[in-house]
Order: C-alpha cells, then sequence, then structure tokens
C-alpha cells in the first residue's frame, strides 16, 4: 500500500520571529485548548478510512508544537494512530524551541513514540539571535539538546539560517561548528528571505535593513556546505544536511513528490491527486471544524503535466536528483524523450547531469534551482 | 450683413494655458445657462475621454450649444468649441478656431499669460476673432488681477480694462461672461441661400453612425438627404442625419449658415472627413473650399511593437479602430530583429504619441514595446537620391551618405525672468540658436530659440520645468530643415547590435549620449547566467561599455511545510516576469529598456 505523510500544524509560538511569514501567531493562547480540540477532531475524521491511509511519517510542525504539554502532544499522537494506519517504524518528527522543552516534557515525548526531534536555534550569536526576534539564546539551544540527548532522542535537527543582515562568515561558521559539536544528526541551512508582511521587510521598506550582498550570501552557502560535509553531513537537498540514514524522510517525500495528509490551520495536503489547504486562521478553522468537519479553503486538481512539472520542480532540489526508472514508472515515458532538448540546454549550463540510475543537480545546479525548474515550466 | 435668425447666435471657443480652468470654465457656462440636466452634469463635460479627464487636457475639440436668455428675455444660441491646449495640436486648434467669431481668453489671475497662451491668441487673431479677456481664479490668495489686466494689454494689445473677473471654480462672475459674449461677440453672417460651405472642424468615429462630423456652416444649408462632396478628397455621401449638440447629438431638420452642428452621412473613415476640408453639395458645389486646409503631416515617429509577437493583429486592429478617430496618426508595418513585427507610427508631437500609445494600452488591453522617438532626417545620398529617415535603422551606410538634414523649431519660452540664464544654458546643451527676447510687464520674457527638433522630443520640456520650478511655458513650430552633423548611435547586447535601440544623434552628443545608454541599460537589465556586455558604437568604434555581471543564483532555498502551491506560483510569477522579456540572443531584455534613451539623467 502507498505509504504517504502526515502533516500536522500547531500554529502558536511565544513570540513571533521577525522574519516568520508561516501560519503563526503569538497572543493568542487562549485558543490553544478549542484548536487542540479541533484537530483531534480533523484527525479522527480520517478514523472510518483508516485502513486506507497508510502512514510512514509524522510531522507536527508549526508555530511551536512544544508550547503544549507533553501530554497534550502525546494524545494528538495517539490520537494519529487510532484514526491513521501508522508504520511501526514511522519517523515521527517534532519541532520546538528552546525553553518550550524541559526534561520532563521530552521524556513523555519520547515515551510516546516521538523519535525525532527538530529544534529551531538560527544562530549562535546572540546578538543575531535578537535581531531575528527569537525567544531564547544559544546557551538554551545547547541545553535543549542535550536535555533532549538525556530524554532519549538520538535524531535531533537544528534549523540554522544565513545571509542575515550584520552576520559575517566567521559568525556563520562558528554556528554550524557548535551545533554539530552537539551531535546532532540533521542540520536545516536555509538563507534568510526578506518575505513580505515581516518585521524584516517593514525595515528593509524603510532602508533600515543593512543588505546582505549576493556574492556574500553565495560564499556562507558554499563554504557553510563544504564544512559540513568535512564534518561528516552530507548535502541530500539545498537546504538541508544529514549524517548518512538521518535524512529527513517527512521532507524527503514532498521532494519526490509524494503524497501527505495535512490537518490543522494552515496545513496543505496533497491526497488522491489533489492539492488542498486549510484556512491559516485559527478562530476560522475552529469555526469550520466544529461546523462541518472541514477547514479547507483551496484545492486543485494536479492533472499529469502539473504532475510532471511539480515532479522535476522538487525532484532537482535533491542530491539524488530525479531516478529514471521511477519516473518512467510513474509517468509512462522517460525524462530524455520529452525533454532532450531542455535536458541538454541544462547540461550546457552545468545545472545538471545524468548517469545511469537518475539525473541530478550538478553543485552549481544547487544555486541556479529556480532556473532548472524555470527550463521546465511552460 | 447677418440675418434676423443668425443675430440671436454667438460662435466661439476658450483659448487658456493648461490649468489655467478652460474646462471648468466651460462647465459653469454649461451650468448657468441650464443646458445639462443635473443628471448629465459632470465635472469637465466637454472633456469626454477618460483620458482628457484624468490628465486634465483636451484631446479632440468638442462642441456643446447653450441658450442664454438676458435680462431683457432674449434668446440667445451660444455654440462653445472647445479646442485642444497642446503644441501638438495647433492645427486642429486653427480650425476650431476658425468655426468662431470670437474667443474668451481665459488667464489664471496669478500666473499670468503664458506661451502656450499665446501661440493661440496669435492663431486667433489671424483668424480675426474678437478676443474677450476673463480673468479666472480670482478667488486665489496670490491673484493679481490689475497686473494680469496690464500685461494682457502690453503683451497682446487689447483692451482688458472691462474684463470680467471670474472664479470658475467658485462659480463667481459667470453672467458677466455671459453678456460680454452677447455683448462683445459678432454675431455670425454668411448667405444662407448661397452654395453650402461647411467648414470641418472635428470628426469622430461612432460605431453605429460612422463618422460624425462636426461643421460650422459658413454658408448655405444642409440637411438629411442631401448629396454632399468633401471637397479636398472628392468623396461624396448622402446625408442622413443633421444636428446640433446639447452636448448629446440631436437632430434637427437642417443647419443653416451660422450654425454649429454635425451631419453624419454613413461615412465609414474619418480620413474622408478631414479636418479643415469644407463640404458642399455635390449638385450644387461651391465654386471654391474654405482656405486653410493642410492635410498633417506628422512629425515624429516611434516603432510599437506587441509584448507578445503573437497580439500582432490585435495590435494592427487597434490602430486601425484609432485611426478611424484620429485622421492624424500613421502607421506602416516594419519588422526588428529585436522585436518582431510591429509598426512604425507617426504621430503630431510626444504628447500626441503618449495618448495613442496609452489608449491601445488601456483601451485595447494591449501590452506594448515602444522604441525611442525619432523625428524625421533627410539624407542625400552619393548618388543624388534623397531619403527620408523615420527608423534610424534605416540610415544607409555612411559612405552613401553626402549629407544629412534635421527639423529645426521656433521654440518661444515665457519664464520670470530670474530663470532666463537657467534657459539660455538649457537651450545652449540642446544645439539651440539665440533669437530673440524680450521682457513683458518688466518681470517676465520671452525667449525666441531655433532649435532642433530632435533635442526637445525627448525631454526638453521636463528639463525646462525642473530648471524654472514649473514656471516656464513653451511653444514651438516647425520651421524646415537644416545641414548637421549626424550619425548613427547603434546598442551592442553581447555583441550583437539590437536594431530596435539605435537612433541619430548629432556627432557631438554621441559620446554622452552613448555612455548614459549604456548605463541606463546596465541598471534596467537584470543579471542573466552569463555577463552581459552592453557597447555603445559609432560604425565599428564602440565608444561606451559596460557589463552587467552574472547572477550569482537563482534559487528559493525555504522549503514552505509542503506548500508545493505557492513555490510554484512564485515559479510562475517569475515565469511572468521572463515573458515581459524580450529575448534578444541569448540576452533578456526588459520592455522599459527600449525606451531608455528617453530616461537619462
Amino acid at each position: 500500500m502507498k505509504a504517504r505523510g502526515l502533516y500536522l500544524h500547531f500554529p502558536f509560538c511565544a513570540r513571533k520571529c521577525s522574519y516568520c511569514d508561516f501560519p503563526s501567531y503569538s497572543g493568542k493562547e487562549g485558543f490553544m485548548a478549542p484548536y487542540l480540540e479541533a484537530l483531534l477532531k480533523e484527525i479522527g475524521s480520517y478514523r472510518e478510512n483508516r485502513e486506507k491511509y497508510r502512514i510512514s511519517t509524522i510531522f507536527m510542525g508549526g508555530g511551536t508544537p512544544t508550547l503544549f504539554s507533553g501530554d497534550r502532544l502525546a494524545e494528538v499522537l495517539d490520537k494519529c494512530r487510532e484514526c491513521f494506519n501508522v508504520d511501526e517504524d514511522a519517523e515521527i518528527t517534532i519541532e520546538s524551541n528552546p525553553g518550550t522543552v524541559d526534561l520532563e516534557k521530552l521524556l513523555i515525548l519520547r515515551k510516546s513514540g516521538f523519535n525525532r526531534l527538530s529544534i529551531g536555534l538560527q544562530a549562535w550569536q546572540d546578538r543575531l539571535l535578537g535581531f531575528l526576534g527569537r525567544i531564547h539564546t544559544a546557551r538554551q539551544f545547547e541545553d535543549a539538546v542535550l536535555t533532549a540527548q538525556k530524554a532519549g532522542f538520538d535524531n535531533i535537527n537544528a534549523d540554522v539560517i544565513f545571509g542575515i543582515p550584520g552576520q559575517s562568515l566567521e559568525d556563520w561558521l562558528e554556528t554550524l561548528k557548535r551545533t554539530v559539536a552537539l551531535n546532532v544528526t540533521h542540520v536545516s541551512a536555509y538563507s534568510l528571505i526578506i518575505e513580505e508582511g515581516t518585521p524584516l521587510y517593514s525595515l528593509k521598506q524603510k532602508g533600515l535593513l543593512g543588505e546582505v550582498a549576493e556574492e556574500a550570501e553565495r560564499e556562507m552557502y558554499h563554504r557553510g556546505a563544504e564544512l559540513l560535509e568535512q564534518l561528516g553531513f552530507y548535502r541530500y537537498e539545498i537546504s538541508n544536511f544529514a549524517r548518512s540514514g538521518f535524512e529527513c524522510r517527512h521532507n524527503l517525500n514532498y521532494w519526490r513528490n509524494g503524497e501527505y495528509i495535512g490537518c490543522g490551520s494552515g496545513a496543505h495536503q496533497y491526497l488522491n491527486g489533489v492539492r488542498s489547504s486549510n484556512t491559516p486562521h485559527i478562530e476560522a478553522y475552529i469555526k469550520m471544524i466544529n461546523k462541518t468537519g472541514n477547514a479547507s479553503v483551496s484545492s486543485e486538481m494536479i492533472d499529469k503535466d502539473q504532475e510532471v512539472f511539480e515532479t522535476l520542480m522538487l525532484g532537482f532540489r535533491l542530491t539524488e536528483g530525479i531516478n529514471k526508472a521511477d519516473f518512467q514508472k510513474r509517468f509512462g515515458f522517460t525524462l530524455s524523450e520529452r525533454y532532450s532538448d531542455k535536458l541538454a540546454a541544462l547540461r550546457q549550463e552545468g545545472l545538471v547531469f545524468e548517469d545511469d540510475i537518475a539525473l541530478r543537480p550538478t553543485p552549481r545546479g544547487f544555486d541556479f534551482q529556480n532556473h532548472i525548474a524555470l527550463t521546465f515550466l511552460d | 450683413m447677418p440675418s434676423p435668425r443668425q443675430q440671436k447666435i454667438r460662435n466661439f471657443c476658450i483659448i487658456a494655458h493648461i490649468d489655467h480652468g478652460k474646462s471648468t470654465l466651460a462647465d459653469r457656462l454649461i451650468e448657468f445657462t441650464g443646458s445639462v440636466t443635473e443628471r448629465e452634469m459632470e465635472d469637465q463635460i466637454l472633456d469626454m475621454m477618460d483620458l482628457e479627464r484624468e490628465r486634465g487636457i483636451t484631446i479632440k475639440a468638442t462642441a456643446v450649444r447653450l441658450v442664454y436668455k438676458d435680462d431683457d428675455g432674449e434668446e440667445y444660441i451660444f455654440n462653445l468649441i472647445d479646442t485642444p491646449g497642446h503644441v501638438d495640436f495647433t492645427y486642429e486648434v486653427s480650425r476650431s478656431l476658425a468655426a468662431c467669431e470670437g474667443a474668451l481668453l481665459v488667464v489664471d489671475a496669478s500666473q499670468g499669460i503664458e506661451a502656450q497662451t499665446l501661440a493661440n491668441v496669435y492663431l486667433a487673431m489671424d483668424h480675426n476673432l474678437e478676443l474677450i479677456p476673463v480673468i479666472n481664479k480670482i478667488d486665489l490668495p496670490s491673484a493679481q488681477p490689475d497686473l494680469v489686466k496690464r500685461e494682457i494689454e502690453d503683451v497682446i494689445g487689447i483692451d482688458a480694462e472691462n474684463a470680467p473677473l471670474v472664479s470658475a471654480k467658485n462659480g463667481i462672475g459667470i453672467e458677466s461672461v455671459l453678456k460680454s459674449i452677447v455683448a462683445h461677440i459678432p454675431p455670425p453672417s454668411g448667405d444662407e441661400d448661397a452654395p453650402l460651405k461647411a467648414l470641418i472642424f472635428d470628426s469622430l468615429y461612432d460605431n453605429y453612425r460612422g463618422v460624425i462630423t462636426y461643421v460650422r456652416i459658413m454658408e448655405g444649408r444642409v440637411k438629411p438627404g442631401d448629396r454632399i462632396r468633401m471637397m479636398a478628397t472628392g468623396k461624396e455621401f448622402e446625408v442622413t442625419d443633421v444636428g446640433i449638440f446639447s452636448p448629446a447629438l440631436v437632430p434637427t431638420a437642417e443647419l443653416c449658415a451660422g450654425d454649429v452642428g454635425y451631419i453624419t452621412a454613413s461615412i465609414k473613415n474619418v480620413r474622408d472627413t478631414r479636418v479643415g476640408d469644407t463640404i458642399t453639395h455635390a449638385d450644387r458645389p461651391a465654386d471654391k473650399p474654405l482656405p486653410g486646409y493642410k492635410k498633417v503631416n506628422p512629425m515624429v515617429y516611434c516603432g510599437i511593437y506587441p509584448a507578445d509577437g503573437a497580439r500582432y493583429d490585435d495590435l494592427r486592429d487597434a490602430l486601425e479602430k484609432l485611426r478611424l478617430n484620429d485622421a492624424s496618426l500613421m502607421f506602416e508595418p516594419e519588422t526588428s530583429v529585436a522585436l518582431g513585427f510591429g509598426f512604425r507610427c507617426g504621430f503630431l508631437g510626444l504628447l500626441h504619441m503618449d495618448i495613442i500609445q496609452e489608449r491601445l494600452e488601456r483601451e485595447y488591453d494591449l501590452d506594448l514595446v515602444t522604441t525611442a522617438p525619432s523625428v524625421i532626417y533627410k539624407v542625400v545620398k552619393t548618388n543624388g537620391e534623397v531619403l527620408e529617415i523615420t527608423n534610424p535603422t534605416n540610415l544607409p551606410p555612411v559612405t552613401e551618405i553626402a549629407s544629412m538634414q534635421e527639423p529645426m523649431v521656433k521654440a518661444q519660452i515665457m519664464s520670470p525672468a530670474e530663470y532666463t540664464g537657467s534657459i539660455m544654458e538649457l537651450c545652449q546643451e540642446r544645439r539651440g540658436v539665440y533669437k530673440t527676447m524680450e521682457y513683458i510687464e518688466g518681470t517676465r520674457v520671452l525667449l525666441t530659440y531655433e532649435l532642433p527638433l530632435n533635442e526637445i522630443i525627448y525631454d526638453f520640456f521636463d528639463a525646462l520645468k525642473s530648471r524654472t520650478r514649473g514656471y516656464a511655458s513653451f511653444d514651438y513650430e516647425l520651421i524646415g530643415y537644416s545641414d548637421s552633423n549626424l550619425v548613427k548611435l547603434d546598442i551592442l547586447l553581447n555583441g550583437e547590435i539590437v536594431d530596435a535601440l539605435s537612433l541619430i544623434v548629432h556627432k557631438d552628443k554621441a559620446y554622452q549620449r552613448g555612455r548614459m545608454i549604456a548605463e541606463k541599460l546596465k541598471e534596467l537589465i537584470p543579471r542573466q547566467m552569463f555577463e552581459i556586455p552592453i557597447q555603445a558604437a559609432i560604425g565599428n568604434k564602440i565608444i561606451a561599455r559596460e557589463t552587467v555581471k552574472a547572477l550569482r543564483k537563482d534559487v528559493l532555498a525555504k522549503c514552505y511545510g509542503g506548500d508545493i502551491t505557492r513555490k510554484k506560483k512564485l515559479l510562475e510569477k517569475q515565469k511572468e516576469g521572463k515573458k515581459r522579456m524580450r529575448q534578444i540572443g541569448t540576452v533578456e531584455v526588459p520592455q522599459e529598456a527600449f525606451m531608455a534613451v528617453l530616461k537619462l539623467n
């Protein structure tokens, strides 16, 4: 049976970070209890079809899911097992921020079945953490990692950011070194994007934000990737590095253009060929679920052409690239049959290469992912 | 001698500088005489087109009939003919003036006379129009009506002692204007039984009626069923309808000498009803047409291309439709290596060009790429052949050119005296030749220069405005061609000449302009996967070079938590952006780049 991912969204944060444009809110703690009830209800709606949906990864993201108590989170996970056919060896991840997890909570989580913990660090320098609007210090991150390990988490991811105004190359490399030194197994390294509607964006509009030169940003990326490889991590996706065997299976499923179910406000889903999403507003979500059992506000049937494009758009983000046999099996034709000109142009530009197994991005291809994807967009 | 019927008619127009309140005054006159019901009354009723309303200018002349009852209960018919207020449309103005016996000269009480006004005043005087000065905006704190009156007397030489003082905006003094019209503007005359002579002062195309011809009947009479002939084009039609403007078209039994009204005759094309032409009867023609008709010729040309090559036919259809309404718009197909299939279009001036472009984009929903405007150069080849060049690309090789000529204009600039120095400096930079300077009222100057037309079509007016803090006004007329040392300036992207960017410039200006264009293009052309050299060249000689550095990245690193749709949308947006670019060789060039030469400085 087809294995799918399951994403659950927790839209609450102690404080909203200055760069964050995700559907997450602070100051709405009053809605936490009714929200969880609604979420459990949405999960519950799958129970009658339990055997239809085999789940191999669960990802509780946010926001900061760990603002909820360990017991309540365990309750949500139990509910998932009750309503979906969850694999024995499923990867079960929860996102957290330093300052929201202690040993007691982590022990509960670990015991209830969570086996992967993702912790937001972003930068090792407290002045940068302040600029980003983070609620914690580097020291608190360190505590969180050590505590998690004590609680039995041996698969830990750290989220880090480069290209922050005021961040030097040294700051960046220090962040990576210190993080890896804590024995994490996975690093997500994102380039800072100033998104519309965020506090950083208004600063930028007012001309108060220092520009990060493209050259400097790329140097951080290249030097960071180099350092991580020296430290035994390999880049399996543009922004994701892992020790072998610790790649995030949940995210890999996105990039391989697999299907997933999403529950909670703002959650996206790709199920039976339809992409849909829930309302990002907490109150609306609670109301809709309680009224109709459904909070979906958009849906789009993905036809074959779109599926092909999405497979390419996502697949070229991965070091493994696009597996030729899998592609042919999925679509009934080979990549080189349909795209020989486009692939030739991309090879010419030094962005992709082909071997017996797959078509893959070159190291330069990682810098020009959009260009590769656009080549296939008509 | 005017007939008793004619005694009760007054035909007039309003002359004013832009912003001096012409349209507002017209609105008040209409309102005061109750010619339009409340519901129909919209501000600036004569400025029909959206564009006119937005820009606050009048593009096409329009007319309206007002009925005024004086204190003795006598009814008068006023025909107010609205005239365009821009130098591009001088000829249309002159035809509107020819349809009138008098004109209101509206002058802003705080600004005084402007160059534009003066040009139109002289035109009105040429037509022996009775001028009534009207001092507007007297409610402004900065109003100086007495000074402005003296200025009118000094500069124009007409009595302004009894000029009505009005505020069109606030409805002050409107009745005194109406009384002055009755008292001072002569009624029309003209033999109602003579062979028909009707002056066409405007025409517009209507989907249902065909061309609606705006006329002033100078002699004779016309009614539905008459067979008429256009004296310039010789075309004949049968009149389907005649009537007056209220301002909606209201049919009447006939139009007689002295009347202003419209004629429809199932005419398919405005080119058959040229402004300035005389309409007469086919079976009883006038022996001579009315004086003053001329075919207007474009002064400025540019290439217009559809941004999306597939819409070439739509662009052609749109241009054809616009030409139905605008006899002065010229276009013919051309092709460009860089831009594909499009049209070389001729305009009366830059404003006319702007208006046409905007109407194409707005009314026909077209996305356009336009090239920098060019004037018409004359080239004498070594074999004696004379060419008229409207597209720089068509300039023959240097070895075949014996000499070149460029169009010259006489420009009149009016400004407060303190800016004289800056204006002279500007004219100097633009290769102007100083002619005369006159002081007006001791505080203002009227400067006359001869300037090459190609020096004023880009940004002369903007430069003039900025150097005089907006106080200077400007008017020009074409005075002929003179020999000039001109060269073709080419722009190369990635080593290849982009034909649509070539332009003809004076040799002394070529280096400066080449450098500025290269710099501007560097700003406008986005970084791409490879480095792009931009060069400016005269013949084989490179005179400027800039480089667009290669992109270092084009990647969205973020994983939007399974929100694949968002990622896809961002890519689609990026793709849209690319589609709006022109692919020239391997280089993607944004559409604005082709107008880059216009936006230097």
